[in-house]
């Protein structure tokens, strides 16, 4: 078990949301979409200029700009 | 039974397909009041009678910060309506459900058309409905939209629950927060704080949630009150970060998906597969959204794009043309010569002509955007563009208005601000309106063509493709510019949803497409209008006097008589190219008098004596009074300025097809050089946008002062960047 920022994780990592640090818009936006403590996550691209990131979650596929996902602590196996 | 029930639930949910089912063609598009948030409304027959249904825009919550939401909340408490019919995405359970229960804590009735039941059982989701239905305490239909299936037992269902009485739902936060709810609760019910429109404790959630709009109004409402909830919520605060590291909002989200997944877990929901494996979509998206791959797919995607709507839609702008043509034959010899004949030609039948003839052209491109975003490639080109744009406060889904426009040479604003409708950030979108008309639209390139053929007829493709550079980095600078200082604010989050590929429905393309063209021609047809006419009048009045009209008569007697009779009885009989030489001189005396004549009225006109009065300025950048014209000619379409140029230069009117007779006077004409061409070049590529956008953009941006700003701003730039361009160009060279 390692702890590393969403940033971090390499494309088809999965790994588990410990901490969501944005607050505002970001993080309601965020946290709207399923994007709390707890739930799975795995990487399943990045765009071609390597940000944004898609990632998946309970079931369908999000994206997120690099510097939004530094917003998010995840602890992967 | 009449009542108004209205069709809620997440984007990519079907709810749109679900909304054209029930409804067909028996809708009405219009906006909510003040904002540029469509609403959809129709009516769907039943066995007990009409139902009102309307559709509310998108959304993943009900928070105030994206202005859909703000909408969609709003309408629900406003409008109260008997049932919101709430479509969730059955292969996407967890997070659409995320939506229902806020729509059951405001204490609405809500009936769940559990839409999607095919793409759940292809996933080997299996869901139990009954129990979903009884644990939650709401009605659950199961529904398969794109085939019609469910509509009628969605209807019976809608029907019989309308009366029922509604239990709020109430969800537990922890017990801080519950604690502290209870207690802000009965300060709002003693007090009657909001309650005449609001549920007490939703609105102390929403004191929780810090939501702006809520907090304002009670503000508004009761000073005292307001400050006193929000002590409460401040003990609170400060408590969860200094015992759990947390804050409310984040607390009420976890609580929220914690509420819904005990519910999924009591045996509503199982994967017979992990949900998170590869779909079909998510293999797809490996080629499409690949490094290498992903860009060439999508630069032939907007050639596609490109192409269909531009070459398709030539054949009925050819058909509406020739039409007008005739129009205006008619119109020409029906009515006697003077100001009523000029009015219908110049005014009416062009100006209509000139509202209908954009309609195929937008027709077109919005099949061809629906098509794309129906499918979720746009998405997709947003997902692949955003760093780029991004880097000039835009938003990756701004390419196609640019595209459109003409960031291939030869497009058109009009669709191309229409495009912009896609964009779902306001800023991003805002910046986008008002720089997609810097980008070469098709009624640019004969200026460009008369100017390059004039003077840089050895570099023609150089200097064309130089044009399309300049735009493209002008428009992108300028966004960049308005981002940072009038159009400020941080970048919009980008959290978007990648839906799963799907093929679109031709009904849904269909009446998307339809609304959209529809919607052009009501509210921006009057107005183009009506504009056409003011254009035709500048251009118009007030026209000779009586002596300089005598004059040209005079001239005219003069020429003809010294002819004998023979040949004024040919000009009268013959068509042009049988006359016989002598009569063919004559004539063309007679056109050179009706041409100078015309340039007399044209310089004498409003337009004209504007033109006049800003040489003084103007010739900072290089123009005269002729070229002045023409570019106030230019508001009306950019082509404009051709034929325009053509009667300032005693031509007639010349064909901006036909170009070569009048780039050659251009070249031999005093104070004409390849500076000046230039000089000219650049002002047409960034001065104010033809009427038709610009009244396209106050319609989209909501508002006539973006459009004004757009006028002015656009223009003021134009002159900046010639009068820069000449006057070191003239020391330079």
């Amino acid at each position: 078990m390692k702890k590393m920022n969403l940033r971090q994780m390499q494309v088809d990592q999965t790994g588990t949301i410990t901490f969501v640090k944005a607050d505002g818009e970001l993080g309601r936006r965020i946290r709207d979409m399923g994007l709390i403590p707890g739930k799975e996550i795995k990487v399943q691209g990045r765009a071609p200029l390597k940000d944004p990131v898609s990632l998946r979650i309970m079931g369908f596929t999000l994206t997120l700009r690099n510097n939004e996902a530094d917003h998010i602590e995840v602890e992967v196996k | 039974m009449s009542a108004a029930i209205v069709l809620a639930g997440n984007p990519n949910s079907g709810k749109t397909t679900l909304f054209n089912e029930l409804t067909g063609a028996r809708q009405h598009v219009g906006n909510y009041p003040g904002v540029t948030v469509e609403k959809k409304q129709g009516t769907c027959p039943t066995e007990s009678g009409k139902l009102t249904i309307v559709d509310l825009p998108g959304t993943y919550s009900l928070t105030a910060y994206s202005l859909e939401e703000v909408v969609a909340r709003d309408f629900l408490v406003d409008e109260n309506p008997s049932m919101v019919v709430d479509i969730v995405d059955a292969s996407n359970l967890e997070r659409n459900l995320y939506l229902t229960v806020q729509f059951m804590e405001m204490g609405l009735p809500v009936t769940i058309a559990l839409n999607m039941m095919d793409v759940a059982d292809k996933r080997r989701i299996k869901i139990d409905i009954e129990k979903l239905s009884k644990l939650l305490d709401v009605p659950v239909v199961p529904t398969i939209a794109r085939k019609g299936k469910g509509k009628k037992e969605l209807l019976t269902t809608i029907s019989s629950h309308v009366e029922n009485k509604i239990k709020p739902l109430n969800i537990s936060y922890g017990r801080d927060i519950d604690t502290a709810l209870d207690k802000m609760e009965e300060m709002i019910e003693l007090s009657g704080f909001l309650t005449a429109k609001y549920r007490a404790r939703w609105v102390a959630i929403k004191y929780f949630e810090n939501d702006s709009q809520i907090t304002e109004l009670g503000k508004k409402a009761d000073q005292k009150i307001a400050s006193d909830l929000e002590r409460v919520v401040e003990k609170v605060t400060d408590h969860l970060s200094a015992t759990l590291d947390t804050h409310p909002e984040g607390m009420i989200a976890d609580h929220r998906y914690g509420f819904i997944n005990s519910i999924l877990k009591q045996g509503v929901i199982s994967y017979a597969q992990d949900r998170n494996r590869q779909q079909i979509s998510d293999k797809i998206d490996r080629v499409v959204t690949n490094q290498f791959l992903g860009p060439i797919i999508m630069v032939a995607i907007i050639m596609g794009l490109y192409k269909f709507t531009f070459s398709y839609s030539e054949i009925p702008i050819g058909w509406f043309e020739s039409f007008f043509g005739w129009m205006g034959g008619v119109a020409d010899s029906a009515l006697s010569d003077g100001l009523l004949k000029s009015l219908v030609i110049s005014g009416i039948i062009d100006g209509v002509g000139g509202v209908l003839g954009f309609v195929p052209l937008i027709m077109f491109m919005f099949l061809g955007i629906a098509f794309l975003e129906d499918s979720g490639y746009l998405a997709r080109m947003a997902f692949m563009l955003d760093r780029v744009f991004r880097m000039f406060g835009l938003h990756g889904s701004s390419v196609i208005a640019f595209i459109v426009s003409g960031g291939i040479a030869g497009g058109c604003a009009v669709p191309g601000v229409m495009a912009a409708r896609t964009l779902k950030s306001p800023k991003e979108r805002l910046a986008t309106l008002l720089t997609v008309p810097f980008m070469n639209c098709g009624a640019k390139l004969p200026v460009f063509a008369l100017l390059v053929a004039a003077f840089f007829s050895e570099n023609e493709a150089t200097v064309m493709l130089l044009i399309t550079l300049i735009s493209w980095v002008g428009a992108l600078l300028v966004a960049r510019l308005l981002r940072s200082t009038i159009i400020k604010g941080e970048a919009t989050p980008f959290v978007m949803e990648l839906p799963p590929y799907r093929l679109p429905t031709i009904k849904g393309i269909l009446i998307h497409t339809w609304e959209r063209t529809w919607q052009y021609i009501q509210k921006a047809g009057t107005v183009i209008l009506g504009v056409s006419i003011i254009l035709w009048a500048m251009m118009t009045f007030p026209g000779l006097d009586q002596t300089k009209i005598q004059e040209f008569e005079n001239q005219r007697s003069v020429i003809t008589s010294g002819v004998s009779s023979q040949i004024l009885d040919e000009l009268e009989t013959i068509q042009g190219d049988q006359l016989s030489a002598n009569a063919l001189t004559v004539k063309e005396s007679l056109t050179q008098v009706d041409f100078d004549e015309a340039h007399a009225g044209l310089k004498n006109s409003i337009a004209g004596r504007i033109g006049s009065s800003l040489e003084g300025i103007t010739k900072f950048a290089g123009f005269d009074w002729r070229t002045n014209i023409a570019l106030v000619g230019g508001f009306a379409a950019k082509e404009v300025v051709v034929s325009t140029l053509g009667t300032a230069y005693s031509m007639g009117e010349v064909d901006p097809e036909e170009i070569t007779s009048l780039s050659d006077k251009l070249k031999a004409a005093d104070g004409w050089g390849p500076l000046t061409a230039f000089s000219l070049i650049l002002f047409t590529i960034f001065y104010a946008p033809c009427f038709v956008t610009v009244v396209c953009i106050a319609k989209e941006a909501g508002s006539w002062k973006w459009a004004g700003f757009s006028v002015v701003f656009n223009t003021a730039l134009a002159f900046g960047v010639s009068v820069l361009f000449y006057q070191i160009g003239s020391i330079v060279l």
